[in-house]
């Protein structure tokens, strides 16, 4: 029970959840162009939203993951091209650290991937949406918050020993009795 | 009327937190008058029965210092709760999991084979480990278990306030008693310190560029640093802009970059996280090679940016270790 919540394996009913934080100027009319030229990609893909992809703070990354993502995908406009000027440099420099961040914290650095996408490449936001989902389909699910109800199991095990100790002992400390005698012979 | 009771207790920290109260030097005289301690194992002679003796929430305040690390830490945090009407997280361990929480990057397996086995220092031929537990003549003895977990105080049980720091200054400890003793609570939850950023009370504050452009980041130890100039400016990694104020600036006053130790203010959830990102977007390069060799001078940001508060942060663990 515990190993197989611990490496949670790919089933049928599993199917990547991806997160993507694209820029209202660039990639989020990109994907508008997706939809309205009629062109099919997996549908696995959560889009937000926002201004720029400068306003992709990397707590949105995590929390994004923490609660369930297996992968976010961030996507701006090409360098020389942001709506803000430096909206993009600052979403790339803060991303490759975020990446080295990540993979010391034991995910898979393919779990996040930034690309440029214009305004004119529905066909790339396609490619895009389409190769990430069958990257993370082959990694599996990254199941955060089974992975932190696992990681407290340790405290619920230890709060039912101690509940079943005292319950043992009459309601005082089974090991160390009432008085304080024992106490100080059991710890001589 | 009777003095308020109040406890001390020490879970995984260093003693420094022990040695803050101590700091309080003339000033404790006043709290001693004002207070019954009830239980400081650190200074005074209590045993855990005594505690369990006591009718529940009949304490005023627990002061309660370290992160929770073993099974032990853990029984004596949920008794202390019980038995207090205030439990206070004391010091940086207690608040954010602190620097024996950076331990969340290494399965218990591996900490206890570079402790008992591979540290240069170890000599123990027959690779014994402690035993949680182990029988002599007839009588079994017993050690508490260690969690894989290394978690702040809040993980475990309900907290009411909290104290930062590394440790909490003498101040900021007056400060918390005083509230305490004169009944001037903030609400439940709050951080007794100020609400802003560290560079708010930095002297080099006015020296802080407008602008920041890292060309490259320097470590304290490789560079000569003006003692008078913002650090950033210098290029040596500060954690202020992400760190609370209320220690009077006590390290960048004596020479050194902020750490981190007062944790986040009270608007950022994660503030290794905050912190990476102010300082990487301020990299000067665009191009992505040069971007990284600008990045490679923080060759370990877990441990630069989470230096305190990895155990509290969004992951709080590396993701991919085993819990058996």
């Amino acid at each position: 029970m515990a190993n197989a919540t611990q490496s949670p394996l790919p089933n049928s009913t599993w199917k990547p959840r991806i997160v993507a934080f694209f820029c209202n100027w660039c990639t989020y009319t990109a994907a508008d162009l997706a939809g309205v030229s009629r062109m099919k990609h997996f549908s696995n893909v959560r889009i937000i939203r926002l201004m720029c992809s400068g306003r992709v703070d990397p707590q949105f990354v995590l929390e994004a993951l923490a609660k369930g993502a297996d992968a976010v995908l961030i996507g701006g406009c090409h360098p020389n091209d942001c709506h803000y000027v430096e909206g993009n440099y600052k979403c790339l420099r803060r991303y490759q650290m975020l990446k080295r961040m990540i993979a010391d914290m034991g995910i898979e650095p393919e779990r996040l991937r930034l690309e440029w996408i214009s305004a004119a490449e529905g066909e790339k936001l396609k490619r895009v949406v389409n190769e990430m989902v069958e990257t993370i389909t082959k990694l599996g699910p990254l199941g955060l918050p089974q992975k932190f109800e696992q990681w407290d199991r340790e405290m619920e095990e230890f709060a039912n020993h101690v509940a079943a100790r005292d319950a043992a002992a009459g309601g005082g400390c089974a090991e160390h009795g009432t008085n304080t005698q024992p106490l100080e012979t059991a710890h001589a | 009327m009777p003095k308020p009771k109040v406890a001390f207790y020490w879970c995984a920290s260093c003693g420094g937190c022990e040695e803050a109260v101590v700091d309080l030097a003339e000033d404790i005289l006043g709290v001693v008058e004002a207070v019954d301690i009830v239980f400081w194992p650190c200074a005074m002679d209590f045993k855990k029965a005594d505690v369990e003796a006591m009718p529940d929430q009949s304490i005023t305040a627990t002061l309660l210092n370290g992160a929770i690390r073993t099974t032990e830490q853990e029984e004596m945090a949920r008794l202390l709760r019980r038995k207090s009407q205030f439990l206070i997280a004391y010091g940086a361990c207690a608040h954010l999991g602190g620097i024996p929480g950076l331990a969340n990057q290494f399965s218990r397996e591996q900490v206890l084979r570079y402790v008992y086995e591979e540290s240069p220092s170890t000599v123990n031929e027959t690779r014994q480990r402690p035993q949680v537990k182990f029988a002599e003549h007839g009588r079994e003895v017993s050690l508490p278990q260690l969690h894989h977990v290394v978690r702040a105080l809040d993980q475990v049980v309900d907290v009411d306030y909290y104290v930062p720091g590394c440790p909490p200054t003498p101040a900021l400890t007056k400060a918390a008693v005083s509230a305490l003793l004169e009944n001037r609570l903030p609400p439940k939850g709050s951080v007794i310190a100020p609400d802003t950023a560290l560079c708010e009370e930095c002297p080099r504050k006015a020296t802080k560029p407008t602008n920041l452009a890292f060309t490259e980041f320097k470590r304290p130890h490789q560079v000569l640093m003006d003692p008078d100039t913002c650090f950033l400016a210098q290029g040596v990694v500060c954690m202020g802009p992400g760190t609370r104020s209320g220690c009077a600036a006590a390290c960048t006053v004596g020479g050194m970059p902020c750490t981190g130790c007062f944790g986040p203010t009270s608007r950022v959830r994660d503030q290794g996280l905050k912190m990476l990102s102010s300082l990487c977007a301020n990299v000067a390069p665009k191009e992505e090679g040069d971007i990284n060799k600008v990045l490679a001078g923080i060759p370990d940001p877990v441990g630069t940016f989470y230096r305190y508060g990895l155990a509290k942060s969004l992951l709080r663990r590396k993701v991919n270790l085993p819990v058996n």
